[in-house]
């Protein structure tokens, strides 16, 4: 279970680390703990799963990586199949069945956009089936913060 | 975008990860690269300046902290608006990320993605009401799709 100082860490820490000499040193005293403690319990944190991870978060776009949603309509009666052939790609990062005609949606990174349309083109070969490609136009928020 | 050279992927590859939970962490990939720790931070902090890293934080599981439910909200409002309507929603709590995307007619006429999280269907459905009452009479239509199985979920590995 988490107690009190674990919630103020995971609320804090989505915030960001300062690039300092002793980034855990300040943070830890902004919460009032030692940076020893502090970093124990960001270790367990991790460990137990409660982050997923801990460090630089990167904008893959602008590090000139190809990034985009995509979205199928599988048949009922060859779903299965079509998610593995989907999964079946390592670029594919997530793929979710979602309630909806388009009702497998997956996530394409790949090293430069390029990669990305040659992997979408081989899932509708593979599939016979059309992939709807949507990247992102725009960014209006990446929150993704969550009081803990 | 701008150009990274070889010692900044390393610094992307050496992190991406994580960050070293070490009381000088930055020192730490420094040593581990061969490279000076001055020399990473100065990097790490020009990566931040222009936008390639975003920040360096906790990334919560949000299952583990009781967000566990999640719809992917779309909606279709006119393109010469979405301008100023997609950071209100943005900025919205329960809103976690929000994108404009192409529409895909005749199938799919929705350009606004908003995810929303929260800790049961019902603060789903209460943050979706707050959306669309934000959007007022400029919404078109719109729909939520709720996840009903995660079929692959692995990190992403980028930039190395």
């Amino acid at each position: 279970m988490l107690d009190a100082l674990d919630r103020r860490i995971v609320t804090l820490l989505q915030d960001g680390l300062p690039i300092c000499e002793h980034p855990y040193r300040d943070i830890a005293a902004e919460l009032g703990t030692t940076e020893a403690d502090l970093l124990a319990r960001l270790a367990g944190l991790v460990e137990s799963g409660v982050l997923s991870r801990f460090g630089p978060m990167y904008h893959a776009e602008r590090m000139g990586g190809g990034l985009t949603l995509c979205a199928l309509a599988a048949p009922e009666a060859r779903f299965d199949e079509i998610a593995v052939l989907v999964n079946a790609h390592p670029e594919v990062a997530h793929n979710y069945a979602r309630g909806h005609t388009l009702n497998m949606w997956f996530v394409v990174a790949t090293e430069t956009p390029q990669k990305a349309q040659a992997v979408i083109a081989a899932i509708a070969a593979e599939t016979g089936l059309t992939v709807h490609d949507m990247p992102k136009l725009d960014e209006y928020f990446i929150g993704l913060r969550f009081a803990a | 975008m701008s150009a990274l050279d070889t010692t900044d992927r390393a610094i992307v590859a050496a992190t991406q990860g994580g960050l070293p939970l070490v009381p000088r962490p930055y020192h730490a990939v420094a040593a581990a690269l061969g490279l000076d720790g001055e020399d990473v931070m100065a990097r790490m902090r020009r990566m931040q300046a222009i936008g390639i890293i975003r920040r360096i934080a906790a990334v919560p599981n949000h299952y583990r902290l009781g967000y566990v439910a999640n719809g992917m909200s779309v909606w279709d409002v006119p393109d010469d608006r979405i301008y100023r309507l997609g950071p209100l929603v943005g900025a919205l709590d329960c809103v976690t990320h929000c994108y404009r995307r192409p529409r895909q007619p005749p199938v799919w006429p929705y350009n606004l993605f908003a995810m929303v999280h929260g800790r049961d269907r019902a603060a789903v459905e209460e943050g979706v009401a707050r959306i669309a009452a934000l959007l007022g009479p400029e919404l078109r239509g719109h729909e939520v799709l709720y996840s009903s199985r995660i079929l692959k979920k692995t990190g992403f590995r980028l930039g190395s």
